[in-house]
């Protein structure tokens, strides 16, 4: 009764989501069982690291369940998408690498600081945006247009250089693994953000006042609650998650490019976010079901290259399965779903006093 | 007579789920009158209106036009038109981008290729022989709101109309365009056209109307020459009360807070949707606003509350000057509110009863200071218990509760803050009658706990119940006071009505 009751509130919406995982990953059984092979291997740096193809999901995921945690909260409050993070990450990168060749070098005080600047000119740019939604009270998606479209020449302007190198041992292991642990940073990135953000939670009234605004932004003003401020706040939020993404980004190649970092990463993380359950109209929501759905498109992506489908076809066919677990997950298979279900089982206690 | 009927509609019936917005209801028109239409919200003023514009189809029922053969069939806006109704909307429905000739003429122009030559030269002449003050070539938005209002009428006209709707056309205009307008009425009805006017102002009613007919729960109450109908017995027939039953209306016992303190106090207080007016609140007292809906009742508590943008007036809380400009700043100077729409300004729909009881106590503590589950449960629960509200579990969404037990859910929000002084529009409405009671029961006992109390109601019943003294408000202005003895249904009506003390 319990675990049913649970299943009802708390899982309904991860329900679908926790399906479409394990669909995927029953699929991989059947296909090929070595799939799920996981070894140890030594890394160019001379690492000893685990390899395969889970810990390589987990791993690739992990800028995209970071900025989909923004993403959810920004969806929740304002009822609509930021489809600039990515450009806005590449202009985190440039204000980093700038920083960095400003401070002549890469050591832990300089990181930590370049790191800081970049995480402050990102949330100044996110407030931006934030400010054309909460007070022009204009689409999220036209807002954040602006610098979807002209980010990325932003920041090649701050450089001034297409691709400029970063070799450090510290990116290093920030983008592979640290020395002596064998499972890559990123993983424990995604979880430091996660842990960071449901502290946040734990100790303000971030979560009810977003989902208030959310859901009815009249009656949250009419409560006390100051809509403009908390979608401010949730831009950024997005803004720190869209930085430590676009730090990731560069730790993995050892360089900026400002035109393929974090690139199409936007509408990966409302994807990601509409996986979860939540809703893209804004209100209740849940960062877990986000965190979820970065996962699975990274697994449907892995999957697809371990058979073998040639990248110009990856996308169609996932943009099939995706199409598949949306329309699962919508209110109008939901409730569908839920009167047959009932209708089994009104039909199996039926049979039962027959018998 | 008969021959001068334009429109009759006979019987018609409206269901809705769980509502039956019009049950047999009748209405004629006839040759050049002016009709108002009149009734309190909810009567089925709009949905009469909308079956007869094709917006809903009836469900029982039959309509007749003059020329139009046995019966006639609308199941469009375009059949109404197409049969010569016309209806100009509350909100103006041109394209403000587009010249006057262009909004007069849109979607009615014949062949492929448009001479705008003659329909500018057609418009200019209609526009003079009605006497608007506007040129074809105008740009629409350039007009002042009374004169876009004009080119919708004039748009109507131009189609041949025999009926012409007018859904509340007055409600943003200010005196004098509202006089260009009834100008223009009369023109209008000196040439035949049958006119239904639909407002809330009932001294525009007694202006230029020459036949009322009223509505109140979907029915029909009657239909009246304007000159037979005095205005304090129209405000009674839309309240559903007799005249003569009125004399023997039970007094309420004034209740001795006139030596309490002052809790609230406001002199020349006015927002963006108010004017400015007096107002002050005793310790312990229950007042209220009483007038028709659109007097400006509930506008002048929203600026107490600083729901709305705040424009002036010097407001003292327990003798202490204080700025209140947003609801915030209300809540920490102890003061609650419970919205008139439930729906649209209260309820969080999708957040569970317990999230929706704990929410403006949770604002109050601060956003640093969230309250522990076990807190929140316990708040919950004790609401739930002393309102008795029905409902599932604590974690159930507000939305599945009845209109009752969510009302109850708003209500435990605000007691659970403690104010000192506590707003309720019209907390009664869309519920059962055993709530109503209890709800009004509760008011009694804040009062007696020291709580002051503004309520208001559309049952003035309710109101003479609960409150020692009634402000009284008319067309957005206060026009009196009545306590003590004067708290009776009789006088209160002939308030509200006005003109006849």
């Amino acid at each position: 009764m319990n675990l049913k009751k649970k299943l009802g509130s708390g899982l309904g919406q991860l329900l679908i989501p926790l399906i479409a995982l394990a669909i995927l990953l029953l699929f991989n059984l059947f296909r090929d069982p070595g799939f799920f092979s996981i070894r140890i291997a030594v890394n160019n740096a001379g690492n000893r690291v685990l390899t395969g193809n889970l810990i390589s999901i987990i791993d690739l995921a992990s800028e995209l369940a970071i900025i989909a945690m923004g993403m959810t909260l920004v969806t929740a409050a304002c009822g609509g998408q930021d489809i600039s993070v990515g450009a806005v990450g590449a202009i985190s990168g440039a204000v980093f690498v700038k920083m960095v060749q400003n401070f002549g070098g890469l050591n832990a005080g300089t990181f930590v600081l370049a790191l800081l600047l970049a995480i402050l000119v990102t949330i100044l740019f996110k407030m931006f945006n934030g400010s054309l939604v909460a007070v022009f009270k204009i689409q999220p998606m036209i807002a954040t247009l602006i610098l979807y479209s002209c980010g990325r020449s932003i920041a090649y302007w701050i450089n001034g250089d297409a691709t400029p190198q970063l070799t450090s041992p510290i990116l290093t292991a920030i983008g592979m693994t640290i020395p002596g642990i064998p499972v890559p940073t990123p993983i424990f990135l995604v979880l430091i953000v996660g842990i960071l953000l449901a502290l946040v939670f734990k100790f303000t009234n971030i979560s009810l006042y977003t989902q208030s605004v959310g859901i009815n932004q009249g009656a949250a003003r009419l409560n006390g609650i100051n809509p403009i401020a908390i979608k401010l706040l949730s831009f950024a939020l997005l803004g720190v998650c869209v930085s430590v993404s676009s730090l990731i980004g560069i730790s993995r190649l050892g360089q900026l490019n400002h035109k393929t970092l974090l690139v199409d990463i936007e509408m990966d993380a409302i994807l990601a976010v509409a996986i979860g359950g939540n809703s893209l109209g804004g209100g209740k929501f849940k960062l877990s079901g986000s965190i979820l759905g970065a996962y699975i498109i990274q697994m449907l992506t892995t999957t697809l290259y371990a058979m073998k489908v040639s990248p110009e076809n990856v996308k169609a066919y996932k943009a099939i399965v995706i199409i598949i677990i949306v329309v699962a997950g919508s209110p109008v298979v939901k409730e569908k779903l839920t009167t047959l279900w009932k209708r089994l089982r009104s039909g199996a206690a039926a049979r039962k006093e027959a018998a | 007579m008969q021959n001068d009927v334009v429109l009759k509609m006979r019987g018609i019936v409206k269901q809705f789920p769980g509502t039956r917005a019009l049950d047999h209801v009748d209405f004629t028109l006839r040759k050049g009158e002016i009709h108002a239409l009149m009734g309190e919200n909810g009567a089925g003023k709009s949905t009469l209106i909308k079956v007869l514009t094709g917006v809903y189809g009836k469900d029982a029922g039959s309509i007749w036009i003059e020329g139009g053969g046995d019966e006639a069939h609308i199941h469009s806006p375009q059949d109404a038109q197409n049969i010569g109704i016309s209806t100009v909307y509350q909100e103006i429905t041109l394209c403000p981008n587009l010249t006057v000739a262009e909004n007069m003429f849109i979607g009615r122009t014949s062949g492929s290729v448009v001479h705008w030559k003659d329909y500018e030269k057609r418009a200019d002449e209609l526009l003079k022989n009605l006497g608007i003050p506007a040129r074809a070539k105008q740009e629409l938005s350039r007009c002042s709101l009374a004169v876009q209002q004009m080119v919708a009428i004039a748009r109507a006209v131009d189609m041949k109309c025999k009926v012409l709707i007018l859904d509340e056309p007055t409600s943003s205009l200010d005196d004098k365009e509202v006089a260009m307008l009834f100008g223009l009425m009369r023109d209008l009805k000196a040439r035949g056209v049958g006119i239904v006017f639909v407002t809330h102002f009932l001294e525009q009613v007694y202006e230029v109307s020459d036949r009322i007919t009223v509505l109140r729960n979907g029915q029909l109450v009657g239909e009246f020459t304007t000159e037979e109908l005095p205005q304090v017995e129209l405000v009674a027939k839309m309240m559903g009360k007799d005249l003569n039953d009125l004399a023997d209306f039970e007094a309420v016992g004034e209740k001795s807070t006139g030596a309490n303190e002052v809790v609230y106090e406001a002199s020349g207080l006015s927002s963006s949707e108010c004017r400015p007016y007096d107002f002050n609140i005793r310790r312990g007292e229950v007042n209220g606003f009483t007038g028709l809906l659109g007097s400006g009742r509930s506008e002048s508590v929203r600026a107490i509350f600083g729901a709305d943008r705040v424009t002036g007036g010097k407001v003292r809380i327990k003798g202490k000057d204080v700025k209140i400009t947003n609801p915030h700043e209300a809540m920490k100077n102890g003061i609650g509110y419970l919205p008139e729409d439930r729906k649209r300004d209260g309820i969080i729909a999708d957040l569970s009863v317990r999230e929706n009881i704990i929410l403006a106590l949770q604002v109050m503590k601060g956003f640093f200071h969230p309250m522990s589950k076990a807190q929140m449960t316990q708040f919950a629960d004790e609401y739930i218990k002393a309102l008795k509200i029905k409902t599932a579990s604590q974690d159930t969404p507000i939305k599945s509760l009845s209109g009752g037990n969510q009302q109850k859910v708003i209500l435990a929000r605000w007691l659970l803050t403690h104010p000192d002084y506590l707003i309720l529009d019209e907390p009664t409405r869309g519920i059962d009658v055993g709530t109503k009671l209890e709800i009004q029961k509760l008011v009694l006992k804040l009062a007696e706990e020291n709580m002051s109390v503004t309520f208001i109601s559309s049952e003035i019943e309710e109101m003479l119940r609960t409150c020692s003294r009634l402000i009284v408000m008319r067309d957005r202005k206060i026009v009196g006071e009545l306590k003590g003895e004067q708290l009776t249904q009789s006088t209160v009506m002939k308030t509200i009505a006005g003109g006849e003390q």
